[in-house]
């Protein structure tokens, strides 16, 4: 089994789960990291972009 | 070092850490801006002395730039250690900012009611109006800190309330993701350039934010698939608050109370610009060859550390660590010895900044010291450029031959 990736703000630790989505900057839940845009910017920071995401693991470790 | 250095530097040490220790109940300063406009309003009202109306904008313009003058900076940043107990005590810190908030309202209506209600001369009725501004400044410095919490719904919420008191609905949003995004570049209308004074700023600022607040919310809520005029629309929410508040002052305490709410949140909206003009003042990131610009550093942000304007300002002058890290808390912003430094506090420099010679005087070989001579590495105001360049413009000797070649 794939485990979930998890994308990280280097910046202020925000965490992007593909399962979650980011309702609140209008990404459903469900959305592929993929389908976001580059200039994404960290919804919570706001000063890291998509590029600047870390992949994580679900236990933390960076993938 | 000698026994008598060392004993100087215990000394201090230890006067870092009693004021480390002690600054926590300091930050109580927050409650006491809106306590000042409540209790010298109501000073006016029984003994008639429309002169109390002045004293917050005294406290504001005369007392804490006098206080930074006679303490001084600053000297404790939080050892990591620190830092953690600072991150656990998070919830005093808040609360100081929500029972503020509150208080800013009360302030409000305590400063409405008595002006409106009052017969006053018209300069102390001006005293009023740069009172209530003075406090509109210090909460939307307050709305400020609530307002980068997005991952709290309650500071959230507050910051929306307290932004609602100076009506600056779309404060939050436009300083999130416009201002920090292009912070210290030409594309961003609330960092200043430099030649540019603070009244041309001021008229690029004001529509230029409000405008990019509008169309970053219509963009949200565009992915969102709602209306932009839906009740999810954050800034008509504050919005709403401020006009619902205004209407209601209007309706209980007369038709005077109108003029008095609009020109005091329009005050209060110029002293955010004016705080926003020293921030940056011709700083300026440079482009990289991927097209983005390069990450916002703490030399794109003037810094002040002066003690009593520092717990005003909720460490708002520690401004390179907040551009670096926007999410942190007040309590634990640090000063960067190595970022570009105003001479004064933000108050000091806010009145040096009404006078548009007297701040080019002070700041332009600033910007020009920190550019190492180099304009091609400062944010100009076009319509200087052609001077700024004349007058400073050095090419460095290393890279001159390279230059020329190109």
């Amino acid at each position: 089994m794939k485990t979930e990736l998890i994308y990280e703000c280097p910046d202020c630790a925000y965490q992007y789960h593909e399962a979650q989505g980011c309702e609140r900057e209008g990404y459903k839940a469900g959305t592929k990291w993929e389908d976001i845009p580059e200039d994404f910017p960290c919804p919570d920071c706001f000063v890291r972009e998509k590029p600047d995401f870390i992949a994580v693991s679900k236990t933390g470790e960076v993938a | 070092m000698t026994s008598e250095a060392s004993v100087y530097e215990s000394e201090k040490s230890d006067v870092r850490t009693r004021w480390g220790a002690i600054k926590k109940y300091w930050y109580l300063v927050t409650l006491i801006v809106p306590a000042v406009l409540i209790a010298s309003s109501w000073a006016a009202w029984e003994t008639g002395y429309g002169q109390w109306l002045w004293a917050l904008a005294v406290v504001f313009w005369v007392v804490i730039p006098a206080v930074d003058f006679v303490f001084d900076e600053d000297p404790y940043n939080p050892t990591e250690e620190e830092e953690a107990e600072l991150v656990a005590e998070g919830a005093y810190y808040r609360s100081i900012l929500y029972v503020a908030t509150l208080m800013q309202w009360v302030g409000l209506v305590a400063a409405c009611y008595v002006v409106v209600q009052g017969d006053f001369s018209w300069f102390n009725q001006l005293g009023a109006i740069l009172s209530v501004g003075a406090m509109h400044a210090v909460g939307l410095t307050m709305s400020h800190e609530l307002g980068h919490k997005l991952n709290d719904k309650t500071q959230v919420f507050f910051a929306k309330l307290c932004s609602a008191v100076s009506g600056y609905a779309h404060f939050n949003i436009e300083h999130n993701k416009g201002h920090h995004k292009d912070v210290a570049t030409p594309d961003d209308p609330a960092s200043s350039r430099m030649g540019e004074n603070l009244y041309k700023f001021a008229l690029r600022e004001l529509p230029g934010a409000a405008k990019r607040g509008w169309s970053l919310e219509a963009e949200r809520l565009k992915r969102q698939k709602r209306s932009v005029f839906s009740l999810r629309n954050e800034l008509l929410q504050t919005l709403l608050i401020t006009v619902a508040s205004y209407a209601a002052m209007t309706y209980f305490l007369g038709l005077a109370a109108l003029p008095f709410l609009l020109v005091t949140a329009a005050y209060g909206w110029f002293q955010l610009t004016m705080a926003n003009y020293i921030e940056h003042y011709g700083l300026l990131r440079q482009k990289q060859e991927n097209g983005r610009y390069e990450r916002c550093q703490p030399k794109h942000s003037w810094n002040t550390n002066f003690k009593a304007s520092n717990l005003l300002t909720l460490h708002l002058q520690r401004h390179s660590d907040h551009h670096a890290h926007p999410t942190r808390p007040y309590q634990l912003l640090r000063d960067y010895a190595e970022a570009p430094s105003l001479p004064q506090g933000y108050p000091a420099m806010m009145g040096l900044a009404l006078i548009p010679n007297a701040w080019r005087r002070v700041m332009d070989h600033r910007v020009v010291e920190w550019a190492g001579c180099d304009m091609d590495k400062v944010n100009i105001d076009p319509d200087h450029r052609a001077e700024l360049y004349a007058k400073y413009h050095q090419v460095p000797q290393n890279l001159s031959a390279e230059t020329i070649a190109a």
